[in-house]
C-alpha cells in the first residue's frame, strides 16, 4: 500500500525518534510512506490564534500538493485537526474552492482521504505479522497517554475517532494497559513556552497519575505531548515516555530502535532491557 | 452591576459571524471551565466570556487573559452539551482584541505566537530554536529554560539549522495576500 505522509514540524525536526520508528514500522508491515513533496506547516496553534487568514491558506497549500487517489497519512493530531478542517471547509463551499483552484492553480479533490496513523490499522492486518499467543511486548505495563487527540471540534464530529486504539494494538503486541485518569488531559503545548509553571503542574499530574496506577511507562501518539511531558516533569522520580511507534517498531523487529531511544531525555533502555525487550 | 446602555451591540454579530458556532445555545452549566485543564489561569472561566460577549461587554472580554490562555485543545467542546465550539469563540474574540488594538492581558503568548508564524512566513515550516531564541530576546527572559534547552540540543532535539521548503515563495498568497 503506497499512502502519501504529512510528518509535520514536530517529527521532521524535533521527534526523529517518532519519525524513525513510524516510517520503520510502516515499513514491517509493508506501507510505503511517500513524503508529500515541498510541504509546509499546518499553522499549528499560532495561525489560528492570531491570523485567520494565514490559518485558512497554510493547510490549502499541503492539500494543493497531494496526489490524487492516494490517502494521505498524518503523523501529528494537531497537523490532522488543521488539514482536515481546511478540508472539510473547501468541500462545504464552492466559492472557496474556486478561489483555491485560481490560488493554487490546480483541481479540488474533494475525495482527498486524510487519515491519521492509526488509521492504518483498520487497512492493515496486524495478526499476519505475529503468532498466535505471541507476547511481543513481555507485558510492559503503559498509561496510554492520548492528550487533546480524541477531543474535537463540533464540525469534525463525525469523523473517525480513536478511543481504545492505542490499548487494543498494544494488547494485541503483548503489553499491559492501564486504566487511569489523565489519558485525555491536554499537555499544554505552547504553554510549555510561554507559561512554564503552568505546564510544570499539569505535566506533573499526568506523570504521577501514571506512576500511582504503577505504569512502567507513558505511551503517547503525539510528538508535542511527547517534549511537553519529557521537559516539563520536575518530578524526582520520573517513568520514561514513549512514543506508540516506538513500541510497535519494537514489537515488530525493525532494524535498529537503538538508533533513536538515545534522543530521550528521559532514558527508556534500563526499562526496555529489563523486560527484555533491548 | 452591568450598565445595558454602555454596552457594545455589535459584539455578540460580530463574534457570531466570525466563530461561525451558536454560542447564544449557551445554558451556563459550566462544564467547559469544570473541565479545562488551564482553568486556574484565566481570569473568567470559558461560560463567563461568553456571557460577556452576549451582553455586549467588549472591553472586559476582549482585555481578559482566558482569550489568550486557552489553548484550543476542545475538551469544553467535547464536554459541552450544546456543542458549542468555545476555541472558535477564543480564536474569534483574539482576532477581534488585535484588530482593535486594546490591552492584550498576555503579550508574551502573544509575542510566542508572532515568533511561530515569523518562522513559517521565513522557512515555511517551524524553526523551533530560533522561535524560542527570538522569544526570549523580546521577552527579555534569557536564562529560564537555559538548562532545558542545552539538554534539548545535546540530545538533539532541537535542530540548529531549519527544515525548509524549497519554494518559498509559493506561500506567498498565504503571506503577501
Amino acid at each position: 500500500m503506497e499512502l502519501s505522509y504529512f510528518p509535520g514540524c514536530s517529527l521532521k525536526a524535533q521527534g526523529h525518534e517518532n519519525n524513525l520508528s513510524l516510517i520503520e514500522f510502516s515499513r514491517a508491515v509493508h506501507v510505503e510512506l511517500i513524503e508529500l513533496p515541498d510541504w509546509n506547516c499546518c499553522g499549528s496553534s499560532s495561525a489560528h490564534a492570531i491570523d485567520p487568514t494565514v490559518a485558512a491558506l497554510l493547510p490549502q497549500r499541503n492539500l494543493s500538493l497531494a496526489p490524487k487517489g492516494r490517502p494521505l497519512l498524518v503523523a501529528c493530531p494537531s497537523c490532522l485537526l488543521r488539514l482536515k478542517q481546511a478540508h472539510l471547509a473547501l468541500v462545504r463551499d464552492e466559492a472557496a474552492q474556486a478561489a483555491y483552484e485560481q490560488r493554487w492553480q490546480t483541481e479540488f479533490d474533494p475525495d482527498l482521504e486524510i487519515i491519521h496513523f492509526f488509521e492504518l490499522f483498520s487497512r492493515i492486518d496486524l495478526s499476519r505479522y505475529l503468532d498466535n499467543g505471541e507476547n511481543r511486548l513481555n507485558n510492559i505495563r503503559f498509561a496510554p497517554y492520548y492528550g487533546c487527540m480524541l477531543a474535537r471540534p463540533p464540525d469534525l464530529r463525525f469523523e473517525a475517532n480513536y478511543h481504545g486504539l492505542m490499548e487494543s494494538v498494544l494488547t494485541r503486541l503483548g503489553a499491559k494497559a492501564l486504566s487511569w485518569g489523565y489519558g485525555t488531559r491536554c499537555c499544554g503545548t505552547f504553554l510549555s513556552v510561554a507559561k512554564p509553571d503552568l505546564a510544570t503542574t499539569v505535566v506533573n499530574g499526568i506523570v504521577s497519575g501514571a506512576m500511582d496506577v504503577e505504569a512502567e511507562c507513558l505511551v503517547t501518539a503525539c510528538a508535542m505531548c511527547h517534549l511537553n511531558l519529557e521537559i516539563r516533569c520536575t518530578l524526582p522520580k520520573r517513568i520514561p515516555i514513549l512514543h506508540f511507534s516506538e513500541l510497535l517498531s519494537l514489537a515488530l523487529g525493525t532494524s535498529d530502535p537503538k538508533r533513536w531511544f538515545p534522543k530521550h531525555l528521559v532514558d527508556p533502555r534500563p526499562l526496555l532491557k529489563k523486560r527484555g525487550l533491548l | 452591576m452591568i450598565d445595558l446602555d454602555s454596552c457594545d451591540q455589535s459584539l455578540f454579530p460580530t463574534v457570531h459571524r466570525s466563530s461561525r458556532t451558536d454560542f447564544a445555545a449557551c445554558l451556563q452549566c459550566k462544564s467547559c471551565g469544570n473541565g479545562c485543564p488551564f482553568v486556574s489561569a484565566m481570569d473568567f472561566t470559558p461560560n463567563q466570556i461568553i456571557r460577556l460577549v452576549q451582553l455586549g461587554m467588549a472591553p472586559q472580554a476582549l482585555e481578559s487573559a482566558t482569550i489568550w490562555i486557552c489553548v484550543g485543545c476542545n475538551t469544553c467542546t467535547i464536554n459541552c452539551p450544546m456543542a458549542i465550539d468555545i476555541p472558535a469563540v477564543m480564536d474569534a474574540l483574539r482576532h477581534l482584541a488585535l484588530e482593535r488594538g486594546v490591552a492584550i492581558a498576555e503579550p508574551d503568548i502573544l509575542e510566542f505566537h508572532r515568533e511561530v508564524l515569523h518562522s513559517v512566513e521565513r522557512y515555511g515550516r517551524t524553526h523551533k530554536l530560533e522561535i524560542m531564541m527570538r522569544y526570549k530576546l523580546k521577552t527579555l527572559d534569557l536564562f529560564s529554560d537555559l538548562g532545558v534547552g542545552l539538554r534539548m540540543l545535546k540530545k538533539r532535539k532541537l535542530d540548529l539549522t531549519p527544515s525548509k521548503i524549497d519554494d518559498i515563495h509559493h506561500l506567498d498568497p498565504v503571506f503577501k495576500g
